[in-house]
């Protein structure tokens, strides 16, 4: 019997588990997918906003300002990247300024710091691409940009090294009282937990229900994006959000934390949950939604567009804590926008939660650090040579958009939780994820996984084991 | 790490071509930088034949046409690096290389010779909505599998282009056992060579809907169905024109891109046209002393030509260092207009060419029974007739020093697609 | 008169090559711009054949296939035998460009050849 299970490895579900590891605790995580990072947090924003958005006196607006808060301190000990760039709010001179006033009184309300509202002027200078149309903005130092993937992998990572266990490839089909706790059908045995955590995403809903008498209902809500080269990366400096008006939210324009420009999303409610298919019209209409804040926008330069599902709940506030009628069944559920904002903060408040509910000790041999994949572009050539020196992989490229190594994509496979397919070697190390999209080097890492993993050729998949890359040898299918 | 005068970089058959007329030139201090684990680049891969009918008057697979090259480059005792990755160029042709044995180094090279070919258009740049499972391929990465590796990756397969690789591909993968339902272009015409047509699709049935897109991918895990729907004349979909294929495979080979990132961080200016580099007639680009040749320049159709023009890029290279650079600084511009997109070179010295350059280009659209009409100034000099001309298919002008010099005062050339 | 239109293969220009044939013999080659377009409608029509290219499995190579062609054109109607006839092929390294891989392919009286060469490791 587990103390506690966490059923979900997103990014909510290992910052849960990282902090729970900082206790003496037998946690299990418990993910459908093969890897970590496949549902909503391999594909939104990859912002970290400010905290002005949310209705002051929600969970959102707290735990946003609180988790914003700790990303510093936190990609330095989990060594993922993270970048202040800040961010911007604009109105065009058809919109009304009090809206933008509302929005300064809110952030200030929920505690937001260093909130300024500045003219075109001010804009300019930090913002030469931005639309002819932009009057005034609301700035937002604190604003940020991080990697969803490493910070994800950097939670589960940490966590797993504490002590947590991880079971992948499993599937939660029940939940059902038993006893003191609660006992998990899964399509691989039956898990048993004293307490149970619901990090499920959009199908958070599902879980909790299993359990609760007081419903609740997620829709998917899905985002479309375009992602577009580093040649457009500096486009914009900071995240470019538009002012909410009768044309709907608007998009963002915003530079990645890896030097790419992102823009989107879309945002229509779609009855599949799986529903991850991007669309001609959505695709189509960012380009025009971003001319409204950031002109001449290189949508030529586009590389790869996706879409991911935001898990909205009807009463529109994450819903965190133990449920009413099922106690030790905790929800962490409804985690749309800002949900990567809060995810650390959320990750405390509910693991202080369990902990109270089990009365954890401190666990004196936690290790709250961890070290990332090597980055060796950012290093000078004495220490590439040095690396190189020591393992020959790291001076042979492999992803040549990239410029990663196998080095890196060794260690890819071979860290804690490490990769098992393209895509986990993709979203571990950022190779195939340049202008060519993995047309060069896709064939290269299915030779290094089969090798490394090791597994046949014919087992080598995308992502997930049924996402097949090959069928057999020529003439033999 | 020894020093190299000249560094050709990317050993596909623009680099090796380079190579050997560079040392043919004189110069002794030439160093080729690959960073496939073999020379040759992507003709390795390339297995049918077709290739150089004009180079060699016979007809070669891609590993053939490359051998007679590698052949050349090693009786030749040239150097070459395999499994190293340029980094960077710099603007003083300091190259930045790296492989696993060398670790990171750097060569101040006195010329250095573009030679790193052309890229797939993939999925994502062309925006093809749908779901993003495995089963979308390029056609070259789909080639590479086949033909180097001996990996099947589909069994029932939809084509999106119809550019070389990917007619040779649908008979390839035919071959191979795959069955292949449809090549659907995008463009009222062929992007392909019309042998290709014929040898790849005609033979085994295979149907070419001209005017077609894709417009869902389905499959969450694998691709599970494409469906195609015809386009209008603004090349977007018409509604109620959809087709649907249940098939596990898509192919791509919608265009290929120069591999311009190294040329356009050392600071070569880049055509918006071709993606290449801007060259003169001896094949230079804005910066001194670096040259570029093969399909980093522009994407040819056959590899006979970027022999050709790789030869041209490697003697001038090596005269450069030679003899080093002398120039009257006269240069004229020529100008592609009515059908012609672009040439390459864009600018011709008349004072410093050669006796004779080939101006190479594609033109924007079918044309059937035009001409090709070469201006002096406003004096034509020269028209030739030509039954089809097509997109798919360079054409080429070759303008002579002895013609120009009869013109002195001309400020430009215009090259033009006219009335036969 | 029965007509045949055709695009040349002879060479990348791809002429449109129309065959004018009575009683299955042809009577007339108009289009083609050279004398290898007349030879290739006149074959085309009475007895089209293809170059085949392939490849097959090598051992103890530094790949792991080996590229190949007929060495000569073959009836068109063989291809697909021919490519089957490949499936069961396998040849040791190292291979030469020209060694044989596989003698009178499908009766046809042309060899099947290695179009690469591949070293021995």
């Amino acid at each position: 019997m587990y103390d506690v299970a966490i059923i979900g490895g997103g990014v909510i579900g290992s910052a849960i588990a990282r902090e729970l590891s900082k206790k003496k605790v037998n946690a299990v995580v418990i993910e459908r997918e093969q890897d970590l990072c496949c549902g909503t947090t391999k594909a939104n924003s990859a912002i970290i906003h400010g905290g002005y958005d949310a209705k002051p006196g929600s969970l959102k607006a707290k735990l946003n300002v609180e988790g914003n808060g700790m990303f510093d301190k936190l990609s330095e000990d989990l060594d993922f990247p993270f970048k202040r760039n800040g961010s911007l709010v604009v109105r065009t001179a058809d919109q009304d300024r009090a809206v933008l006033d509302e929005l300064y009184d809110q952030g200030i309300k929920n505690g937001v710091p260093d909130l300024k509202i500045i003219d075109r002027d001010e804009i300019l200078k930090m913002e030469p691409n931005i639309a002819d149309e932009v009057v005034d903005a609301l700035y937002v130092p604190t604003g940020g940009i991080v990697c969803p993937f490493h910070l994800n992998y950097a939670l589960a990572e940490n966590a797993a090294d504490n002590g947590v266990e991880f079971k992948l490839s499993t599937e939660v089909k029940n939940v059902k009282k038993a006893g003191e706790g609660y006992a998990i059908e899964t399509n691989d045995g039956t898990i048993e937990a004293k307490t149970v955590v619901n990090a499920a995403g959009v199908y958070a809903d599902e879980i909790h229900n299993m359990v609760s008498g007081k419903k609740i209902h997620i829709v998917a809500r899905r985002g479309q994006y375009c992602l577009l080269d580093k040649t457009a990366g500096n486009h914009v400096s900071h995240t470019i959000f538009q002012l909410p008006s009768k044309m709907g939210k608007g998009v963002l324009v915003t530079p990645t934390v890896h030097g790419n420009l992102l823009v989107g999303p879309t945002a229509e409610d779609v009855d599949n949950k799986e529903g991850v298919n991007t669309t001609g019209d959505g695709l189509g209409s960012l380009g025009a939604t971003a001319a409204r804040s950031v002109k001449n926008v290189p949508m030529r330069s586009v590389i790869t567009s996706f879409a991911g599902l935001r898990a909205h709940e009807d009463d529109g506030d994450f819903i965190l804590g133990e449920a009413e009628d099922a106690p030790g069944f905790f929800d962490a559920a409804g985690i749309e926008s800002p949900g990567l904002s809060s995810a650390p903060a959320i990750g405390v408040m509910i693991a202080g939660l369990v902990s109270d509910k089990l009365g954890l000790a401190d666990d004196p041999d936690f290790n709250g650090k961890r070290k990332g994949i090597l980055n060796p572009s950012n290093m000078s050539i004495e220490e590439r040579n040095e690396l190189i020196k020591k393992n020959p992989a790291y001076g042979q490229i492999i992803c040549r958009c990239e410029s990663i190594s196998e080095g890196e994509i060794l260690d890819a496979i071979h860290r804690t939780l490490g990769a098992k397919d393209l895509d986990g070697v993709k979203r571990r190390t950022r190779a195939g994820m340049g202008r060519c999209q993995a047309g060069f080097c896709s064939p290269r890492v299915m030779e290094i996984l089969e090798r490394e993993v090791p597994m046949s050729a014919f087992d080598v998949t995308k992502n997930g084991p049924d996402a097949k890359i090959v069928f057999g040898y020529n003439k033999q299918i | 790490m020894k020093n190299y005068d000249l560094v050709i970089v990317g050993g596909g058959p623009a680099g090796l071509a380079a190579a050997v007329a560079a040392r043919d030139e004189g110069l002794q201090d030439i160093l080729i930088i690959e960073r496939d684990h073999e020379l040759g680049g992507i003709l390795n891969q390339c297995i049918h034949n077709g290739f150089g009918l004009h180079t060699f008057k016979e007809e070669l697979t891609g590993p053939e046409y490359a051998q007679r090259f590698i052949d050349q480059v090693l009786e030749r005792g040239i150097d070459y690096k395999l499994n190293t990755m340029v980094m960077d160029i710099a603007p003083d042709k300091t190259i930045t290389a790296m492989n696993s044995t060398d670790g990171m180094f750097t060569i101040p090279a006195k010329a250095v010779v573009l030679a790193m070919g052309c890229r797939e258009r993939s999925r994502g740049a062309l925006n093809i909505p749908g779901y993003r499972p495995a089963g979308i391929f390029s056609a070259g990465t789909a080639q590479r599998l086949v033909n180097m590796e001996g990996y099947m990756p589909g069994r029932r397969v939809v084509i999106l282009g119809s550019g070389d690789i990917g007619l040779i591909m649908a008979r390839r993968m035919t071959l191979e056992g795959a069955e292949v339902l449809v090549v659907a272009e995008l463009m009222p015409y062929s992007g392909g060579l019309k042998r290709n047509i014929v040898q790849c699709l005609d033979d085994f049935g295979i149907p070419l809907k001209l005017s077609h897109t894709v417009v869902d991918i389905e499959g969450k895990e694998r691709v599970e169905g494409i469906t195609i729907a015809e386009v209008g004349p603004d090349r977007k979909p018409i509604p109620g024109t959809e087709i649907h294929y249940d098939c596990d495979t898509l192919l791509l080979s919608c265009g290929l891109i120069p591999e311009n990132e190294l040329s356009s961080n050392s600071g070569v200016e880049l055509s918006p046209i071709t993606s290449g580099p801007i060259v003169n007639d001896s094949l230079e680009t804005s910066i001194d002393g670096v040259f570029a040749c093969g399909n980093v320049l522009h994407v040819h159709d056959l590899v006979d030509f970027v022999s050709q023009e790789a030869t041209q890029a490697g003697k001038n290279a090596a005269r450069y260092i030679l003899q080093g650079k002398k120039e009257s600084g006269r240069k004229l511009e020529i100008l592609p207009v009515d059908g012609v997109r672009y040439t390459v070179p864009k600018y011709i010295r008349p004072d410093d060419m050669e006796d004779t350059v080939t101006v190479r280009f594609r033109v924007g659209d079918v044309y059937k029974n035009k001409a090709i009409a070469t201006y002096f100034g406003d004096t034509q000099i020269s028209k030739r007739k030509k039954q089809v001309m097509a997109p798919g298919e360079m054409e080429q002008v070759v303008i002579t020093k002895k013609q120009l010099s009869e013109y002195p005062d001309i400020s430009n050339i215009t090259i033009k697609i006219e009335e036969a | 008169m029965e007509e045949r239109h055709l695009t040349c293969i002879g060479c990348p220009m791809g002429c449109q090559i129309t065959v004018k044939m009575e009683g299955g013999e042809v009577k007339e080659v108009t289009g083609n711009t050279c004398k290898r377009g007349d030879d290739y409608a006149r074959k085309e029509v009475t007895n089209p054949t293809r170059i085949v290219t392939s490849t097959v499995r090598v051992t103890g190579g530094h790949l792991n296939m080996v590229s190949c062609k007929t060495k000569t054109d073959i009836p068109k109607g063989k291809i697909f035998d021919i490519a089957k006839a490949l499936e069961s092929v396998e040849v040791a390294a190292p291979v030469k460009i020209g060694d044989v891989v596989m003698a009178n392919v499908c009766d046809t009286g042309v060899d099947v050849i290695a179009t690469k060469n591949i070293r021995a490791v």
